[in-house]
């Protein structure tokens, strides 16, 4: 079976999510099927290539121009797959909440699956400039979503997300037009990722060199580097809360992937420092995220300054060099299923509080124990506490950094991983267990009881569950067939 | 003939900067509008232009492409999506004044020079060509734009004068791009003008403005204050 058709359930349940239905299940059904055939789909297509098939070359002659499937591609499917189908499940609850007319509802989940399909395109497609047009479909896709809300606010970070997305992608489209050139400059072959590994040693470096700043800057725009992460806050705070798992949870990392392809083609370059660019932004974007998730009053911001963090600490663990591919490559998967937990466990508080403000939610564990309890865990889980998932990878990559002997850029990390621990768990800690100003707000009576009657809707509690476990089981045992994927994606980063 | 045509080239580039100047500049949201068709007319001139002079079939496919959906389907698209107040809207205050914002521009396309004269000096020399420093101005001017800016039309166009130069340098350097992608591309600037003008709208319905770039209440000061005022 042709690996292209992982594209189609999202598509065909985008069109019938236009359907008009009476059925208030409608909608969300077709869209939680789709997501779990996608995810079946790419569970078997992971399972396969970790046994060491080449899916690749089952394709017909036609495709290989277009299409590319090896370890690093099928690790992001997987993850897209994992991800859009716990936020799918979380989808129903969330929006389920509240008044929304059915025409929005199949606004909502038409530009949802029409955004996932565009994210499972970026690491299927191997011809770089079609790479950047679906880049520019998931912006266009979320933007709606990003705004679904139509308040002030939130219109405001759609138009922020939108404009400076794009205008990053305006630079990217020149870079990959220059990469192009610099390929054709050195003798022609197919203009594919492997094709421009092949062509690297022969590209003139200068131009070879230009496309990779300005592809990494335009971008790195979208996947929220410092300094070009101002909108990243905005728009991942105010997007309903399963679009900003899906948005900080697998786009950033995605659009990440990209420019993770172009390290082995520049390693080919002479006199490149791609690792060095990598290292350095790297490092600028985990010291200011970690620096501002201090001064954060929404707590959905402080989620998403731990995107950029993590972000960075990825890019970082990349510039280490190739000992820290593995970890790098298990920092994405750990980031991907701990973010979106964070993000369902922050929905879950704003629909227990319905307040973002981190000061006027106080004892939360009393007032709605299954949001509490898991705002606690996605604190500790995200900030890298042992012995949770993201803790592993983490320590896999300072480990890798020690044996590089980086011994500078190392501590960096540490002490900026150690910075956004408390920066994090501070404010969680105070939401989670705190008592409001003055100390007698537990006893509060009018606001207790309209907290008590807050149920969490099931299906929303069913996706913290699901998504809980990757969190706790990665953190102690990773499985042979995902660690052989990892090992594979981990090559791929290399020459 | 080729000198000639080499020499056109030249000309329809130098006048493609000239319009990037202009939608830095223009307070008219409609004048912006026209100086981007003109600009996308350029562009396409000058793909056909290169087209005949290397006989090269995919630029023809660019510039028939580029001829169709920029100055013909982007005002189309324009009027059925985006509220009609966005043509009619004149930009007093802008962010800087417009000689400020000419010297910065200036200053902008002379760097531009500066960065593309020795990109194309590593590159063949059948691919030089005054299009790559242009085109590199171009896209740095767009973005400029894109800060200077505040009403929605003269952003949107920013963002499409992004791509032009990109498109601008890449005719030159980029000739043999399969034509499916050029399709793909041209498709893509029709969303994006789908995207943004249903966006615009929905800033106009529920925000009551087209200065899109004056929204500014997502601050961690802002957040703060809010903070402040809620128990």
């Amino acid at each position: 079976m042709n690996v292209v058709v992982i594209l189609l359930p999202p598509l065909v349940a985008a069109a019938l999510a236009c359907i008009p239905s009476g059925r208030r299940w409608w909608t969300p059904g077709v869209t939680l099927l789709s997501c779990l055939l996608v995810l079946v789909l790419a569970a078997r297509l992971a399972w396969r290539i970790a046994a060491g098939t080449s899916v690749t070359a089952e394709l017909g002659p036609g495709w290989s121009n277009w299409v590319m499937v090896d370890g690093l591609s099928a690790l992001i499917l997987l993850l897209i797959a994992v991800v859009a189908t716990t936020a799918a499940i979380f989808s129903v609850g969330y929006m389920g909440h509240g008044e929304r007319t059915p025409r929005r509802l199949r606004l909502y989940y038409a530009n949802y699956n029409l955004f996932v399909f565009s994210m499972l395109a970026i690491p299927l497609l191997t011809e770089p400039t079609l790479v950047w047009i679906v880049v520019e479909l998931t912006t266009l896709c979320s933007a709606l979503l990003v705004s679904f809300e139509n308040t002030h606010e939130a219109l405001e970070a759609a138009w922020k997300y939108v404009v400076l997305s794009l205008m990053g992608a305006g630079f990217a489209l020149f870079g990959f037009l220059l990469l192009f050139a610099a390929m054709h400059a050195g003798g022609a072959g197919p203009y594919t990722w492997t094709g421009l590994i092949a062509a690297a040693p022969t590209m003139p470096p200068l131009v070879a060199q230009t496309a990779f700043l300005v592809i990494l800057i335009g971008l790195g725009t979208k996947v929220g580097l410092v300094p070009m992460h101002t909108w990243l806050p905005d728009a991942h705070s105010q997007a309903p809360s399963p679009v900003c798992a899906l948005l900080s949870g697998i786009e950033t990392t995605t659009i990440l992937y990209v420019i993770l392809r172009l390290f082995p083609v520049m390693q080919g370059v002479p006199g490149a420092h791609a690792e060095t660019w990598a290292l350095v932004l790297g490092l600028i974007s985990v010291g200011t995220a970690a620096l501002l998730l201090l001064q954060v009053t929404d707590y959905k911001r402080l989620f998403a300054f731990s995107t950029v963090e993590h972000m960075g600490i990825i890019l970082a663990a990349v510039g280490l060099g190739t000992s820290a591919s593995y970890g790098a490559m298990q920092q994405i998967v750990t980031h991907s299923v701990t973010k979106s937990f964070c993000f369902f466990a922050a929905g879950a508080t704003l629909l227990a509080v319905g307040t973002r403000q981190i000061g006027s939610v106080r004892g939360l564990i009393r007032r709605a124990p299954a949001a509490g309890a898991a705002l606690l865990l996605a604190g500790l889980a995200i900030t890298g506490a042992p012995p949770l998932a993201v803790f592993l990878s983490e320590f896999a990559i300072l480990r890798a950094g020690l044996v590089q002997r980086q011994y500078l850029v190392t501590s960096l990390l540490a002490l900026f991983i150690v910075i956004a621990f408390f920066g994090v768990m501070l404010h969680v800690n105070r939401m989670v267990f705190g008592t409001a100003a003055g100390g007698q707000a537990e006893e509060d009576p009018p606001d207790e009881t309209a907290a008590l009657r807050f149920r969490l809707p099931l299906s929303c509690a069913i996706a913290l569950l699901i998504a809980a476990i990757p969190v706790i089981v990665l953190g102690v045992y990773i499985p042979p067939p995902l660690d052989e994927l990892l090992k594979q994606a981990a090559a791929a980063l290399s020459r | 003939m080729q000198p000639l045509l080499e020499n056109l080239n030249a000309l329809a580039a130098g006048l493609f900067l000239l319009t990037a100047f202009g939608i830095v500049a223009m307070r008219q949201a409609r004048a912006c509008l026209h100086l981007f068709i003109a600009q996308s007319l350029l562009l396409a001139a000058s793909a056909a232009l290169l087209a005949l002079r290397f006989h090269s079939p995919h630029l023809f496919g660019v510039a028939l492409v580029n001829f169709i959906t920029k100055p013909v389907i982007v005002p189309w698209l324009l009027r059925r999506i985006a509220p009609a107040e966005i043509y009619t809207r004149r930009e007093i205050d802008q962010v800087l004044n417009i000689p400020t914002a000419l010297s910065i521009a200036l200053a902008l396309a002379i760097g531009a020079y500066f960065l593309g004269i020795p990109l194309m000096q590593a590159l063949p020399p059948e691919y030089r060509g005054p299009n790559v420093p242009i085109g590199i101005a171009g896209l740095f001017l767009g973005a400029f734009t894109l800060t200077v800016r505040r009403e929605a039309l003269p952003l949107l166009l920013g963002l499409l004068a992004m791509e032009n130069g990109a498109f601008l340098a890449g005719i030159s350097v980029a000739r043999d791009l399969p034509v499916l992608v050029e399709l793909a591309i041209a498709t893509d600037g029709l969303i994006i003008v789908f995207i943004v003008g249903v966006l615009v709208r929905a800033v106009e319905q529920h925000v009551g403005t087209t200065a899109v770039g004056e929204l500014a209440s997502l601050k961690e000061a802002a957040a703060q204050a809010e903070g402040d005022v809620t128990p």
